[in-house]
């Protein structure tokens, strides 16, 4: 008895220590291994579409010889969106694996526990898709470079469209975690900076995917305000959108989206999608043929068979700059990789040149921003969208550098 | 008061849903006494169910018509779960059922996201519902206003089901007694199918009829699941009128709770259910408890006995063989052995309270996380020494764990359980909410052991001691004075007040000891990650613990052990498929089904019968 | 003979059912005093009462002298009180033994010492207790095996670790064969009279009552309604009529 239970512990044990397949082949064909942490199953609607960008940056990349010579690979592991899961996959991706770097990740706490450990052990880390801006600022560090467009800066650019109208009175509702307050501070602070005058006169926090929306329409509702900054996305959003639109919250009010136009968001949305809110998001549908935007278009929808989605585009920008980096290091070594994504240029993607700051690791992506309308068959589209540069919007040098750690 | 008035209706209108899911639980608990955390994932199915067929079917008919058979479809598959599954397992240790249930969800899940893909569905609106009408001036969906008309007739209906038909007088009995409705000439498997699939199609039912209002996706399972459960505790489990009246105690709380407090919304029902179950301990309408209900279902435990020389000599080996890895195992492999101890020393504390005390808490994530935050503010904060704030996080888990259990150890079974949850969930929230000092779901990082232990060496070293010291500790209390009188207080509760045995004081103590233990993995996690974050103290964090130490053995002393190493090894290997979680929830049920007893358990009694056929074999 | 225990007008109501209406008696050193009535007469929620598991709705309770009214059952074990109970309360995952020894170790003090190994403590002992039960043979086996009978002897041996001066047992005998029923009886009666030592029981089997007991009080619809030797209640016209006659139907009364 006793020596079968000892058994069954030995036995847990070994699986444990089956010696790995995969030693990587140092050679010099064999392909470069990106370790890509996401949380494919548990987010499966946004991380799928990036996934898919991804390999479709792969195979074009690899179509054109591959990145040093070598073809490109990412090996795609799925973490739970569990920030202890992630760490874990993150060691065995660089130790055991032969991963050069690390991307990925859409949950933010992910995200930081990736990025505070590739600090600690100096893995490099392309935080591809989270939204803390802290990631780059408040908790950045040399490892943790950031892709996406930061929460900060988009908010920005929303306040300044509301900055413009007569508008005083303002409601706000966002998730009740991380990115919801940054979200609001966010837009709070550049709207009050611009416009001394403004009030906010109502902060709705549903909690994230479990929104009482009918509630939180009547809250609003309550508060009269001039105008609504949204924040809430995904089915928080389709509710509060039907919500609302029945309960007319939104008629004769402008209304702010973060994300909103982001197609993971607004295409379910269908023929309710509201109109007339100033959103960011990605308009893929006008991009015109022949233009880098239209390029990619058109080779994802061939290759997949469906139209790209904002993670469609995060997705094979992470495929793009991480081969960019490494062709730019000479070499596969972290310190190489680190060091070349400073300041790394890629003149050619589907959004035009995009830069890696060298002061706070952030990746110049701007966002599309415009006004939603309900096009001739029924869907919900961005109109008069412009794609805007962050820079203007982004703190001073000196802001930046007083928030990041000492490096 | 006309804004008043409107969000009562909200409230109202959103309790429908949820009644009709919670109901289905209640139904399925009180029958069969199975905890159903599948329970969400069929309300999920009913909601893609109903989508679908709402495309194929069309107008007023078509939409009335759908959700009609999709409370059907969902019925048969609930059915099937329970024929294929549970019916097999009906003989295990109390609770058990939950492990398969949980396998379950896994299952579905992925299936769900195979046939429908990932992307979230709008549900289609009600035919001529679209639009509001308003009541003293205030717009109320006109949907709101069928579903508040709706409910009422739901809860007749089932009130007539069980009432006045014959259906009804059995399930009466069987949740009364269960042994007496094989006095009663039924077919017990087959009532228990027949509930389970009606309790699943109300579920169907509640996913379908809330599409106008949301749509499908695929949280929803995860999404619901929390509510219903406190839904189900605070009305009193199997309690059909007792569902109704928390559902919509739940439900106008929170249109109350979102209009005028708009930051409580994430832990104002857990706060309900704290506040329910200190002042009537079996919910509304519940009643009591039959003593020994609980951990005293199948065959009853053997005397436990420390290891012999050969068990010690094995132990000794496999320590040895743990000590010496470094030596030849590749770097990674250390860090699964770490994170294999934290959650095996995890595991076994809860284990004590479970296995030994008869406790089973399902928010034992608090103390692990409690720990794991302890230490870490205490680093983030004021830069005390990693020594210093590791040995806080035992500390500090411990009092907490005190704390906590002053209020859970009067109650027991299934409400220990969800109180255990509800005070879980509160510091959980806690942790989200306090930013300025946990810095919310931004989490605390940086938080890397002292230099001298910093290296995956020195830290597998510290681990492995601590650890399994932990381990071997929580083992000799087993044996000593306390564990039998822990044990006692399992057994007998009255027997042992009889003895002299103060069995909540008793039980008070073990509670904070394995707090104490999950604090101190906490300790160990912290520092291995180098961050913490509040998914730490989830809901999903307790259930992980509960689940392996059911799967390894609840009747057996290493059944938490076992339990951690092999879900830790096998989900590791799994997640790199693209389907693993279809992959292990079918590992999880084959193991449920083959190993009722858990693994452990069942290997113990296989060996028992092997030794017994040698020794009646004919020399 | 010196009094152990008093009860004075003990009561106890459920939702206005009076289940023991004013009760009132006592027991003596070294008595073996039953406690007989027909079903739902209230026997054993006057045992409940003296033991701590009820609460009394009015009355009081004395032990030698002090007040013990409402305490909890544990304070009145600690006070050399024991008590055995109709339905047996053993401890299924323990052997026979360390049933015995569990309730040593609570006697000794040490149930919060996390040191020691249970199994091996008051091993000697706890045999000791269990020979006089005459259970010394199985002293290792699960207790979730042994036979019924068994079960209460080691019931008997629990309740006398801690040397008990008084000791309460509800139904002693009930689910025996009639043999083994004297012959428990006995053995208890034999305890009685070796270690001094008082008990009070309730009993169906009448034989068993008559046999052994030096006084009997009989209790009826939650009042006692005789308090005497077993000649006196036997002729006690209201006990008569309880149990519908004479002498020879107590056999039939007990057998019910």
């Amino acid at each position: 008895m006793t020596l079968l239970r000892r058994t069954v512990l030995a036995l847990a044990a070994a699986t444990a220590l089956t010696p790995s397949t995969l030693l990587a082949q140092e050679t010099d064909t064999a392909p470069i291994k990106i370790g890509e942490i996401n949380h494919f199953k548990r987010l499966a609607a946004f991380a799928e579409p990036y996934r898919k960008g991804i390999e479709l940056a792969v195979s074009e990349i690899n179509a054109n010889g591959g990145v040093l010579g070598r073809p490109l690979e990412f090996l795609f592991r799925d973490d739970q969106g569990d920030p202890a899961e992630a760490v874990r996959i993150a060691e065995e991706l660089m130790t055991r694996d032969g991963a050069v770097m690390l991307t990925g990740t859409i949950l933010s706490n992910v995200g930081l526990a990736i990025s505070s450990f590739a600090a600690e052990k100096h893995y490099v880390y392309l935080a591809s898709e989270p939204l803390a801006d802290t990631l780059v600022w408040g908790s950045g560090n040399p490892y943790t470079f950031r892709l996406r467009t930061s929460t900060w800066v988009q908010a920005a650019m929303l306040a300044e469209q509301a900055a413009s109208t007569d508008a005083i009175r303002y409601a706000t509702i966002a998730p009740n975690y991380a990115y919801g307050t940054e979200a609001v501070a966010a837009f709070k602070a550049n709207l009050t900076r611009l416009k001394p005058e403004v009030e906010f006169v109502a902060e709705q926090w549903p909690p994230l995917f479990n929104i009482d929306a009918g509630a939180e329409a009547q809250a609003l509702e309550r508060a009269k305000p001039d105008a609504i900054y949204n924040v809430t996305f995904g089915t928080d959003l389709a509710k509060l959108v039907r919500e609302g639109t029945d309960r007319g919250l939104f008629d004769g009010r402008d209304v702010y989206g973060l994300l909103t136009g982001e197609p993971e968001y607004f295409e379910p949305l269908g023929d309710e999608a509201p109109e007339g809110w100033f959103v960011t998001g990605y308009p893929w549908y006008d991009f015109a043929e022949g233009t880098p935007g239209g390029d990619f278009v058109a080779a994802y929808e061939a290759m997949f068979g469906e139209t790209p989605k904002n993670g469609s585009n995060v997705g094979y920008l992470t495929g793009l700059s991480v081969a960019a980096a490494i062709e730019r290091a000479g070499s596969t070594e972290t310190e190489a990789i680190r060091a070349a994504f400073e300041d790394l240029d890629i003149p050619d993607t589907p959004i035009g040149p995009l830069h890696y700051r060298a002061l706070d690791n952030q990746s110049t992506l701007g966002a599309f921003v415009g006004t939603t309308e309900l096009n001739a068959a029924g869907e919900g589209v961005m109109v008069d969208w412009s794609y805007k540069d962050p820079a203007p919007y982004m703190p001073s040098d000196d802001e930046i550098r007083a928030m990041r750690p000492a490096e | 008061m006309a804004f008043y008035l409107a969000l009562f209706l909200t409230g109202l209108a959103n309790a429908a849903a949820l009644f009709l899911v919670a109901s289905g639980l209640s139904l399925i608990f009180g029958v069969t006494r199975i905890v159903n955390f599948a329970h969400g994932s069929l309300y999920m199915l009913g909601a893609f169910i109903g989508v679908t067929l709402m495309q194929v079917l069309p107008g007023a008919v078509g939409f009335w018509g759908a959700i009609l058979l999709t409370g059907l479809a969902v019925g048969v598959i609930g059915a099937l779960v329970e024929i294929v599954v549970l019916r097999r397992i009906y003989r295990a240790p109390e609770l058990f059922q939950l492990v398969a249930t949980f396998g379950v969800i896994l299952v579905i899940q992925d299936l769900a996201l195979m046939i429908w893909g990932a992307e979230d569905r709008l549900g289609p609106r009600a035919p001529g519902l679209r639009g509001v009408w308003r009541i003293f001036g205030e717009p109320v969906p006109k949907y709101d206003i069928v579903l508040i008309a709706i409910t009422p007739v739901i809860l007749l209906a089932l009130w007539y089901l069980i009432t006045r038909t014959r259906l009804g007088i059995l399930v009466r009995a069987a949740t009364q007694d269960r042994e007496m409705v094989g006095a009663l000439g039924v077919n017990q498997a087959w009532l228990f199918t027949g509930v389970f699939a009606l309790g699943s199609a109300l579920a169907g039912w509640g996913g379908a009829l809330q599409l106008p209002k949301g749509g499908a996706d695929l949280l929803m399972d995860f999404n619901i699941i929390g509510t219903v459960f406190v839904v189900v505790v605070i009305g009193g489990m199997g309690s059909l009128p007792g569902a109704f009246i928390a559902a919509v105690l739940i439900s106008v709380l929170n249109a109350f709770g979102v209009a005028f407090l708009p930051q409580s919304t994430l832990v104002l029902m857990f706060v309900v259910m704290a506040a329910v179950l200190i002042v009537r301990p079996y919910g509304l309408l519940g009643r009591e408890e039959v003593a020994g209900e609980h951990g005293q279902v199948g065959a009853p435990e053997s005397p436990i006995r420390p290891y012999g020389p050969r068990g010690i000599v094995l132990t000794a080996f496999l320590l040895a063989l743990l000590a010496s890895l470094p030596g030849f195992a590749e770097p990674f492999v250390l860090t699964l052995v770490i994170d294999i101890v934290v959650f095996a020393l995890f595991a076994a504390s809860l284990h004590f309270i479970l296995g030994t005390g008869g406790m089973v808490s399902f928010g034992h994530a608090a103390f692990f996380g409690g720990g794991a935050y302890a230490a870490a503010l205490l680093v983030f904060h004021t830069d005390t020494p990693m020594e210093l704030a590791f040995l806080f996080a035992p500390l500090a888990a411990g009092l907490l764990a005190l704390a906590i259990g002053w209020f859970c150890i009067r109650l027991s079974g299934v409400y220990f359980a969800m109180l255990t949850l509800a005070f879980s969930q509160l510091v959980w929230s806690l942790a989200f909410q306090w930013r300025s000092l946990t810095r919310g779901d931004d989490g605390l990082i940086n938080i890397w052991p002292a230099d001298w232990l910093n290296g995956p060496l020195p830290y597998y070293y510290f681990t492995l001691i601590l650890g399994v010291g932990g381990i071997l500790t929580l083992r000799h209390i087993i044996h000593s004075p306390f564990g039998y009188a822990l044990r006692a207080g399992r057994d007998s509760p009255r027997q042992a007040e009889a003895m002299g045995i103060d069995v909540k004081r008793v039980q008070l103590v073990a509670f904070a000891l394995a707090g104490m233990m999950a604090g101190l993995a906490g300790g160990l996690f912290v520092f291995s990650k180098g961050s913490v974050f509040p998914t730490e103290l989830e809901i999903a964090k307790s259930f992980d613990a509960l689940i392996v130490v059911f799967l390894g053995g609840v009747k057996t002393l290493a059944g938490g052990v076992v339990g951690a190493s092999f879900l830790t090894s096998v989900e590791h290997w799994l997640t790199r498929l693209e389907y693993w979680r279809l992959l292990l929830g079918l590992v999880i049920i084959a193991v449920v089904i083959l190993m009722p007893e858990g693994i452990v358990g069942t290997l113990r009694r296989q060996a028992l019968r092997l030794r017994r056929a040698d020794e009646e074999a004919p020399r | 003979m010196t009094e152990i225990l008093r009860a004075e007008r003990l009561r106890k109501s459920y939702d206005g059912f009076l289940a023991v209406d004013g009760v009132s008696f006592s027991v003596r050193a070294g008595e073996l005093k039953a406690l007989i009535g027909p079903n739902g007469a209230g026997k054993s929620t006057c045992f409940n009462m003296l033991t701590g598991q009820l609460k009394p709705t009015a009355g009081e309770v004395y032990l030698r002298g002090t007040r013990i009214t409402g305490k909890p059952p544990r304070e009145i074990w600690r006070m050399g009180v024991g008590r055995t109970f109709q339905i047996t309360g053993t401890y299924r995952s323990m052997s026979v033994i360390e049933n015995v020894q569990m309730a040593l170790i609570s006697h000794h003090r040490r149930l919060f010492s996390f040191g020691l190994r249970a199994w091996k403590l008051y091993r000697e002992e706890a045999l000791e207790f269990l020979r006089t039960v005459s259970l010394e043979d199985q002293a290792d086996r699960p207790c979730s095996v042994l036979a019924y009978g068994d079960l209460k002897r080691l019931e008997l041996a629990i309740a006398l670790c801690h040397r008990p001066r008084l000791l309460l047992m509800d139904e002693p005998t009930a689910g025996m064969a009639p043999s083994a029923r004297i012959e428990l009886m006995q053995l208890v009666a034999d305890i009685v009279r070796d270690q001094g030592l008082s008990v009070l029981f309730t009993e169906h089997d009448m034989d068993v009552v008559f046999a052994h007991a030096h006084h009997i009080m009989v209790l009826n619809r939650g009042k006692l309604i005789a308090d005497g030797t077993a000649e006196e209640v036997r002729s006690d016209p209201k006990v008569q009529e309880v149990y519908l006659g004479g002498g020879t139907l107590f056999k039939e009364a007990g057998r019910a």
